[in-house]
């Protein structure tokens, strides 16, 4: 007796075949939400308590980094300035400016201002600013082009694999000390070569390499060892 | 049968959900500048107590930290001024003082421009050339007039580095032919800007051969 029409051998096959393409696509599907700003909030600016242009400020202004940002190149933090280092100018300028109330409260009632964290690592990794900073890692390599961020948000994905992707090769990022903060640093071409030493380079790789020596970086093996960032 | 496939579906939508603790990403600790709940003002972040000295704050040298002698303002440098100390006080000044002073020290920097009620004086008048340099670190860490103090944003050493450059900005402005080194032309070459209005850009100086390039603007 025949209990299944002859046609269910193709659909068993067709099913168990295409079983494989359906889990694939289930780990992909997983595998990109896990990336998309979705979880890593990439490109998502946050709600502040006042309204803050890096944009006005960087490019507008000219205020370098670090007028606000004081302990960058000395400390693990890169430092959020105090009320007052908003004062500095706004006791002068927009000084009715319902957008700054927030500011000019906190200025009367000592009271600081709760800004919400942009680039937020998690706990259970050590990060150091000024390492990177110290070692030739522009800002904005990392955070992206802050001087063309009106509202912040955080540029990259800030997960492991983007780390990583550095510390395997950091001659592929690495540029002169002096253009670290120099947000619309381009990287050498033959068009624009970039000056260390007095000599030009034209193109990332070999640049990076003699930074890499210059620098003096740890070998990659040690920059990819566990406790590098997870101490 | 059915309770048995219950179970596994709530079994698997714990184990799910276990996946979106977030324990190991926020620890219960303080990162720099964090919030807390336990002081009244919500400060993680805490003054030292009074009377005690942290390491390294004890300000023996009162005129490295306050340029003064008494109650008068010093006129020399507490410590010697090399190249690296120019080029130190050449950098924090362009990152603190040019905004309102600009990098020439004239005054015209770009935000009073955007509206102060006055501009901040320039470096080369003649008071100001005439002021000793002790005069210039008391402003910088008390203020003066609508100028606030910088005493938290540059710590005393830069102080002094900037101190330097201003000093050998006022002395450029009021340059003669006879400060001109012999072989130099006057006037040299601009540095060329490669788009205007971004005062973070730095000015592009085309290389002019291998040799002969030009120091990297700093």
């Amino acid at each position: 007796m025949q209990i299944f029409h002859r046609s269910t051998n193709t659909i068993s096959r067709a099913t168990i075949f295409g079983a494989v393409f359906v889990v694939a696509a289930l780990f992909w599907v997983a595998a990109t939400v896990q990336r998309s700003p979705y979880v890593t909030y990439a490109g998502v600016a946050r709600p502040q308590p006042a309204p803050f242009s890096h944009q006005h400020h960087v490019a507008g202004l000219g205020i370098d980094c670090r007028y606000c940002h004081t302990s960058v190149e000395t400390s693990s933090f890169a430092g959020i300035p105090p009320t007052k280092t908003c004062m500095n100018c706004h006791s002068q300028i927009w000084t009715n400016a319902a957008m700054l109330e927030p500011v000019r409260e906190s200025y009367r009632s000592g009271k600081s201002l709760v800004w919400n964290r942009v680039n937020d690592l998690p706990d259970f990794v050590y990060f150091n600013h000024s390492i990177h900073i110290n070692k030739g890692v522009g800002c904005n390599t990392c955070h992206g082009p802050v001087d063309r961020m009106p509202l912040m948000y955080n540029y990259a994905s800030l997960q492991m694999e983007w780390c990583l992707d550095c510390h395997r090769a950091p001659e592929k990022y690495l540029r002169p000390r002096e253009q670290v903060f120099n947000m619309r640093y381009q990287e050498p071409s033959s068009s624009q070569p970039v000056l260390v030493d007095g000599q030009p380079y034209t193109d990332q790789l070999s640049l990076g390499m003699d930074l890499v020596k210059k620098y003096k970086l740890r070998t990659a093996t040690d920059i990819m060892s566990c406790s590098t960032c997870h101490r | 049968m059915r309770n048995c496939r219950k179970i596994s579906l709530l079994g698997a939508l714990m184990l799910l959900l276990a996946g979106c603790r977030q324990d190991m990403h926020d620890q219960p600790r303080f990162k720099p500048l964090a919030e807390s709940d336990f002081y009244a003002d919500l400060r993680s972040a805490r003054t030292p107590v009074e009377g005690t000295v942290a390491r390294g704050q004890l300000h023996e040298d009162t005129y490295f930290y306050t340029g003064k002698i008494g109650n008068n303002p010093g006129d020399f440098m507490p410590f010697p001024v090399t190249e690296e100390v120019l080029a130190r006080g050449r950098e924090r000044f362009d990152i603190f003082c040019a905004p309102c002073h600009s990098r020439l020290g004239d005054g015209n920097g770009f935000v009073p421009s955007r509206g102060f009620p006055r501009k901040p004086p320039s470096y080369h008048s003649e008071r100001l050339r005439k002021a000793p340099l002790g005069y210039f670190f008391d402003v910088i860490s008390n203020g003066f007039g609508i100028m606030p103090d910088y005493a938290s944003q540059i710590p005393a050493r830069d102080r002094w580095c900037i101190i330097a450059y201003v000093r050998a900005l006022q002395l450029s402005q009021n340059a003669t032919m006879a400060d001109v080194p012999s072989g130099e032309k006057v006037p040299s070459e601009l540095p060329r800007f490669e788009e205007p209005g971004s005062g973070a850009t730095l000015p592009v100086v085309e290389p002019k051969s291998a040799n002969s390039a030009p120091e990297e603007p700093k």
